[in-house]
C-alpha cells in the first residue's frame, strides 16, 4: 500500500480513537470520583451518563466565545492552540504494538517512530508550557497571570527530575527509540518475571519509576500539583479569561497530557504491550477472560435491575462484552489485538491512578512543591541516576 | 523541498531575530527569541542533526526561555519599556553596522575563492565506512573522547556562574 | 584519561578542586576566622605553582591536544598564579576592614585564576573559550564583592554587560574560524589557514575584539577606568594583572599559531590598537586626580606597549611579551596593594594628594611604592627599563621604526604623572590621611615586598627570566 495512504489511514484511526479517548476519560475521571466520594457521577445522559461527554461537547461548541478587551489577542488565540498541540503531537510517535500484517500489509501499531523519541516527548513537553504561561500573561489578568507564573515554575522544577528519571532506565536500554525501548523489555527472567525496567537486572527501576509517575502529575498540572489553577486561590488561574471551545482546548490539552505520560511510563518502566507474564502460561487468555467476565456480569445485574432501564441497557453492555471475548479469540484479530490489550491496559490502570489520587489527596502549598521538587525530587533521581550508572558499567 | 525548508527556517531565524530586537514589549522579544530559536533547531533538523534539535528545543526552548519568561513575567518591564530609552546614538550605530556590513559584504564577494569553507574530513564517505550510527552516537562518541576536557569542565564554568549569581544575588552570604 | 594527561593538568584541577574545598568549608568556619580559608586558598595557590613547575620537566599535549604544556603555558600559569598569591595576601585585610572577608571571595578568586591558567595553557578554541569565561564570570562577581558599595555595583555590571558583549565577538570570531578550516585546534588550524582567506581576515579582526576587550586595548578601552576605579582595589590589582595576562597569553598564541599565515591582514589593526592604548592610556591619565583611576589609564598605556611587541610577529616580540607581562604583573599588584592600603575603610582617601607625606609617615610604604612607579616609567634597575627596552628593540628589528618612535615618546609622556605622585608623596606635608593610616599588617608587608624585590631582581639580573622567555617563545 502506498505509504502516504497508510499513514493517513493510521493517524485517522489514532486520532479518532484518542480524540474519544479524551472525551470519555472526563467521564470516567467524574464517575470514579463520585464513586470515591459514593456518589453516583454523572447519569442523566445516556444510560450511566455515557452521553454525558457529547452534552459536553455541545455545550462548549454553542457557548459564546468571549475575547475580553484587553487582551493581547494574538497570544490570547494562540495559547490555547499551543497548549493543545503540543499535547497532541507527542501521540505520533506512541508505540500502542507490534507489527501485525492488514491485507497483506505489514505495518506498525504506531504512527512514526523516531530514533530520538524520548527526546521528542520531552521536548514537546517543554513546548506545553508556553500555552499555559501565555495564556496567563495574554489574559492580563492577575489571576490568569499568577496561574502562568505558578505553571512555568513548576514545569521547569519537575522536568529536571522528569529528565533524570527517564535517563536511568535508558542507560539500560541503550537506545532512546520508543519502538526499540518496548522491544528491549521483551522476555523473561527465570522464565516468568517480565524483563521490564522495573524489574529488570542489574539494577531494577523502581524508584525512577515512581519519580517520573510523580513528576508526571507535576507535568499536567493535575492535583496535588494543579496549582496553576487552584480553584480556590486563583479563580481558575490561567484559564479564567477563557471560555467556550478556547477554554476546551486547555481541559483537552490537560486530559492529553495525562495519556502522553501514562503511556512513557508504560512505555519506559513497564515493558510496553508486553504481557506480565509469558503466553506459555496462558497470557493471551486474560483479556477474553476479563471481557466475559465483564459480560457476565453485565448480564447478571440485567437480569436483577436496580433501575428500571438496567433492564434494557447491561444486558446490551454485556453483548457488547461478549463480543470483545470473543474477538480477542480469533486468529485473525489476535495478534493485533492482543498487545494492544496490555497496552491500553497498563495505561489505563496508570490513568486510573491519576484520577484515584485526584480523589484522595488535597493540594501541596506552594513552598512545599518547589520543596518537594528541589530538595527531595531531584537528589533521589539523581542519585538512583548515579547508583545505575555504577550497576551497568560493573555488570 | 530541502531547499524550501532551508529558507522557510532561516525566515524564521533571521525574522525572530530582528522583531527580539525591535518589539518594545519585553515579553513580545521574548516570543520572537523563542521563534528564532525554533528556526535553529529545524536547521539542526534539516543538517540531519537530531540530537541537537531535540536538545534545543528541550534546553533553549523548554528550559532557557521559559525561565526567561518567567522572570519578565514577574518584574513588570512595562514600566520600564515608558522610559527613556538610551537608544540615542541610533544613528552612529547605524552607520557603525552599515559600514561593518559593507566591508563583509566586500569580503564575500572579492573573490569566490578567497570563500574556501572547510574541507570537511569525509573519509568515512570515502572509504565506504559502514553506515553511520546516528547522530546520538556520533555525537556521544565525541564528546566523550575527544572533547571530554571541555565537556567537563564546561561544568566548572557552570558552578562558577551558580555561585557568582548566588553572591551578587542572596541577601545574606 | 591517562596519567600525564593528568598531570600536566593538575594546577588546575588543584585549582577547582581548592575552590570548591573552600566552598564546602566557608559555612562550617565562624565569621571571624575566615582568614583561615585565605590560607587554605593560599596553600593551594603554592600547590599549583608547584605543579605547574613539575609539569614542565615533560612538556608535551595532553587531551587530545586541548591543554598543551610547553615553556609559553609554563610562563604564563606562573605569572597568574603568583597574581593570585600577592592577591590573597593583600585582600584578607583589605576584606576584613570592609566587613565583607568571605569564603566565596577565595573560591571565587581560585576558580578566576584556574580559568587564567586554562587559557594560558589552552591549544583548542573551545577549551580557551571556556577558560576566559571561567575567568572572566569569576572576575565579574569579585568586581562586585562589596555588594552595599554602588560603585562597585557599577563596576561589576558596566564589566560584566560590555564582557559578555566582547566574548559575543569573540564567541563569532572563532565560528568563522571553524567555518574556514574546519578545525578548533591552533595548530591544525594555522596549517589550513590559506594565506590569501578573507574570512580567516575577518575571523581574527573578530576575535581581536574579544581579546581587545580582555587587554584593554583601545579602542576596546572604555570600561577599564570604570570598572579599575569602583572594584575592590586587592580586586582591581588582580584583575589588571591576571586576567589581562591570561588573556595577552592567548592572543599571542592565537595570533601567532593559528593566524601566522594571515600576518599581514592583522598587523596594521594591531599597530593602530597599540598606538592608540598608549596615547590614548597616557594623556587620559595625566588629567586624573584619584589615583585608581590614574592607574586604570596607565594600565591601558602599558596594554599598548605590549601590543607593540606583538606587532613585531618575531620570536623576540613573543619574549618581551612575555617579560614586560611579569614585569607588570608584579609593578602593578604591588602599586594597587599600596593604594588600597592608603585608602581605608570605605575607600575614602584615593586622591592623589591623600598620599603627600607617605614618604614621612611611612617610609617602607612610600619607597615601594616609588620602586613600583618608577619601573611604569621605565628607570634602569627597575624591572620596566627592561620590559620597554626588550619591547621596543623587538619593534625595530621588525623594521616598526614609526610605532618605536611614537611609543617612545609616549613613555615620556607618561613619567609626568608618575613623577607627580612620587613629588606628593615626598615633598608635601603629610596630610590627614596619611596621619591616621595604619601600620601595614603583615601580610600585606610580604605581599609587597615580595613584589618590589621582584621589580627589583628582574629590573638588576633580567638575564635569567629573559633567557627562559626566549626559548619558550617559539609557539608551535
Amino acid at each position: 500500500m502506498d505509504f502516504f495512504l497508510l499513514s493517513l489511514v493510521k493517524a485517522g484511526v489514532v486520532a479518532a480513537v484518542l480524540l474519544t479517548t479524551l472525551a470519555y476519560l472526563q467521564w470516567v475521571e467524574r464517575k470514579v470520583i463520585a464513586h470515591i466520594q459514593l456518589r453516583m457521577g454523572p447519569s442523566r445522559v445516556g444510560p450511566h451518563g455515557l452521553l454525558q461527554p457529547l452534552a459536553d461537547v455541545i455545550k462548549l461548541i454553542t457557548k459564546e466565545d468571549l475575547i475580553p478587551p484587553h487582551v493581547n489577542k494574538f497570544l490570547y488565540l494562540l495559547a490555547p492552540f499551543l497548549a493543545m498541540t503540543m499535547a497532541l503531537i507527542s501521540i505520533s510517535i506512541i508505540p500502542f504494538g507490534g507489527e501485525i500484517e492488514v491485507f497483506g500489509t505489514k505495518t506498525w501499531m504506531q504512527l512514526t517512530d523516531l530514533n530520538i523519541g524520548v527526546l521528542f516527548i520531552l521536548a514537546a513537553s517543554s513546548m506545553g508550557v508556553y500555552g499555559i504561561a501565555l495564556a496567563g500573561w495574554a489574559s492580563n489578568n492577575k489571576y490568569a497571570l499568577l496561574g502562568g507564573l505558578r505553571s512555568s515554575a513548576q514545569m521547569i522544577s519537575y522536568e529536571l527530575p522528569m529528565s533524570l528519571a527517564i535517563a536511568a532506565p535508558l542507560l539500560l536500554l541503550n537506545t532512546l527509540s520508543l519502538r526499540e525501548i518496548v522491544q528491549m523489555q521483551s522476555g523473561y527472567a527465570f522464565g516468568i518475571v517480565p524483563r521490564w525496567s522495573v524489574f529488570q537486572g542489574p539494577f531494577p527501576q523502581v524508584i525512577s519509576f515512581f519519580v517520573f509517575l510523580i513528576a508526571g502529575f507535576a507535568e499536567t498540572n493535575r492535583i496535588p500539583f494543579d496549582l496553576p489553577e487552584a480553584e480556590n486561590e486563583l479563580v481558575a488561574g490561567f484559564h479564567t479569561e477563557y471560555s467556550s471551545m478556547k477554554f476546551a482546548a486547555f481541559f483537552m490539552a490537560e486530559y492529553a497530557n495525562m495519556i502522553t505520560i501514562a503511556a512513557m511510563t508504560t512505555i519506559l518502566f513497564l515493558g510496553g504491550w508486553h504481557p506480565i507474564f509469558p503466553a506459555a502460561y496462558g497470557a493471551d487468555f486474560v483479556a477474553p477472560l476479563i471481557f466475559a467476565i465483564a459480560a457476565g456480569v453485565c448480564f447478571y445485574h440485567g437480569l436483577h435491575p436496580a433501575r428500571r432501564f438496567d433492564r434494557i441497557t447491561l444486558p446490551v453492555f454485556g453483548f457488547v462484552f461478549a463480543a470483545m471475548a470473543a474477538a480477542f479469540l480469533i486468529p485473525a484479530l489476535h495478534d493485533a489485538l492482543i498487545p494492544l490489550f496490555w497496552f491500553a491496559a497498563k495505561t489505563g490502570f496508570l490513568l486510573f491512578v491519576f484520577i484515584w489520587i485526584r480523589g484522595t489527596l488535597p493540594r501541596f502549598r506552594y513552598d512545599q512543591l518547589m520543596n518537594f521538587a528541589w530538595k527531595f525530587l531531584f537528589p533521589v533521581a539523581l542519585i538512583n541516576l548515579l547508583v545505575t550508572g555504577l550497576m551497568v558499567a560493573l555488570f | 523541498m530541502e531547499t524550501f525548508s532551508f529558507y522557510a527556517f532561516a525566515v524564521l531565524v533571521l525574522g525572530g531575530a530582528i522583531l527580539t530586537i525591535t518589539r518594545r514589549s519585553a515579553v513580545h522579544s521574548a516570543i520572537s527569541l523563542i521563534v528564532s530559536l525554533v528556526g535553529v533547531a529545524g536547521l539542526y533538523l534539516l543538517q540531519q542533526a537530531e540530537f541537537l534539535f531535540a536538545v534545543q528545543i528541550v534546553l533553549y526552548i523548554g528550559g532557557i526561555m521559559v525561565l526567561f519568561l518567567f522572570v519578565i513575567m514577574l518584574v513588570n518591564l512595562d514600566e520600564a519599556a515608558k522610559e527613556r530609552q538610551f537608544n540615542g546614538q541610533w544613528l552612529i550605530a547605524l552607520i557603525c553596522a552599515t559600514v561593518v556590513g559593507l566591508q563583509v559584504a566586500w569580503f564575500m564577494t572579492k573573490g569566490a575563492g578567497a570563500l574556501k569553507l572547510a574541507q570537511v574530513p569525509v573519509a568515512a564517505a570515502q572509504t565506504g565506512a559502514p553506515v553511520s550510527p546516528g547522530n546520538v552516537e556520533a555525537i556521544a562518541d565525541v564528546l566523550f573522547s575527544e572533547y571530554l576536557l571541555p565537556f567537563e569542565v564546561a561544568s566548572v564554568l557552570l558552578l562558577v556562574a551558580v555561585v557568582g549569581s548566588v553572591v551578587m544575588a542572596k541577601k545574606r552570604i | 584519561m591517562s596519567v600525564d594527561d593528568a598531570i600536566r593538568f593538575l594546577p588546575e584541577l588543584i585549582l577547582i578542586l581548592a575552590a570548591t574545598l573552600i566552598m564546602v568549608c566557608d559555612p562550617l568556619t565562624s565569621t571571624h576566622r575566615k582568614s583561615t580559608l585565605a590560607v587554605l586558598a593560599f596553600v593551594a595557590l603554592l600547590a599549583a605553582l608547584a605543579a605547574t613547575a613539575y609539569s614542565s620537566t615533560d612538556p608535551g599535549k595532553a587531551f587530545f591536544g586541548m591543554i598543551v604544556v610547553d615553556g609559553f603555558a609554563t610562563f604564563f600559569r606562573a605569572i597568574v598564579i603568583v597574581v593570585g598569591l600577592l592577591t590573597v595576601l593583600s585582600s584578607n585585610r583589605f576584606l576584613e576592614r570592609e566587613g565583607a572577608n568571605s569564603g566565596e571571595f577565595y573560591a571565587l578568586l581560585l576558580f578566576s585564576i584556574s580559568g587564567q591558567s586554562m587559557m594560558a595553557a589552552s591549544n583548542e578554541l573551545i577549551i580557551l573559550f571556556i577558560g576566559l569565561e571561567i575567568s572572566s564570570i569569576a572576575s565579574y562577581v569579585m568586581a562586585g564583592f562589596l555588594r552595599d558599595d554602588s560603585r562597585a555595583n557599577e563596576s561589576a555590571l558596566k564589566y560584566f554587560l560590555l564582557g559578555s558583549f566582547a566574548s559575543a565577538f569573540l564567541l563569532y570570531g572563532i565560528a568563522l574560524v571553524y567555518g574556514v578550516t574546519g578545525a578548533t585546534n591552533l595548530s591544525d588550524i594555522g596549517s589550513r589557514m590559506q594565506p590569501d582567506s578573507l574570512l580567516g581576515g575577518v575571523a581574527a579582526a573578530l576575535m581581536f575584539v574579544g581579546f581587545g576587550f580582555k587587554i584593554s586595548g583601545a579602542p576596546f578601552q572604555m570600561w577599564a577606568p570604570d570598572v579599575y576605579q569602583g572594584a575592590p582595589t586587592p580586586v582591581t590589582a588582580f584583575l589588571s594583572a591576571g586576567p589581562k595576562a591570561a588573556a595577552f597569553a592567548v592572543f599571542v598564541r592565537v595570533f601567532t599559531v593559528a593566524f601566522g599565515n594571515i600576518g599581514d591582514r592583522w598587523e596594521p589593526l594591531i599597530w593602530i590598537s597599540a598606538l592608540l592604548s598608549m596615547t590614548i592610556g597616557n594623556f587620559a591619565a595625566l588629567g586624573q586626580t584619584n589615583v585608581k583611576r590614574m592607574l586604570a589609564y596607565s594600565s591601558i598605556a602599558h596594554a599598548g606597549y605590549v601590543l607593540v611587541a606583538i606587532t613585531a610577529r618575531s620570536e623576540s616580540g613573543v619574549a618581551a611579551v612575555m617579560f614586560y607581562l611579569g614585569a607588570y604583573a608584579l609593578m602593578n599588584v604591588g602599586a594597587f596593594t599600596v593604594v588600597g592600603h592608603i585608602s581605608r575603610k570605605g575607600e575614602r582617601y584615593l586622591r592623589v594628594e591623600d598620599l603627600s607625606g607617605l614618604g614621612v609617615r611611612q617610609p617602607l610604604t612610600a619607597a615601594m611604592f616609588s620602586i613600583f612607579l618608577l619601573s611604569f616609567i621605565g628607570v634602569p634597575l627597575t624591572a620596566g627599563f627592561f620590559g620597554k627596552f626588550y619591547i621596543f628593540k623587538a619593534a625595530l628589528q621588525s623594521d616598526l621604526i614609526w610605532l618605536t618612535v611614537l611609543g617612545l615618546l609616549n613613555s615620556a609622556v607618561a613619567a609626568y604623572y608618575y613623577l607627580r605622585v612620587l613629588v606628593v608623596m615626598y615633598m608635601q606635608e603629610p596630610g590627614e590621611a596619611v596621619n591616621e593610616v595604619e601600620p601595614l599588617s603583615p601580610a600585606l608587608r610580604l605581599s609587597l615586598i615580595c613584589s618590589a624585590a621582584g621589580t627589583l631582581i628582574l629590573g638588576i639580573f633580567p638575564s635569567g627570566a629573559l633567557h627562559f622567555a626566549v626559548k619558550s617563545a617559539v609557539l608551535k
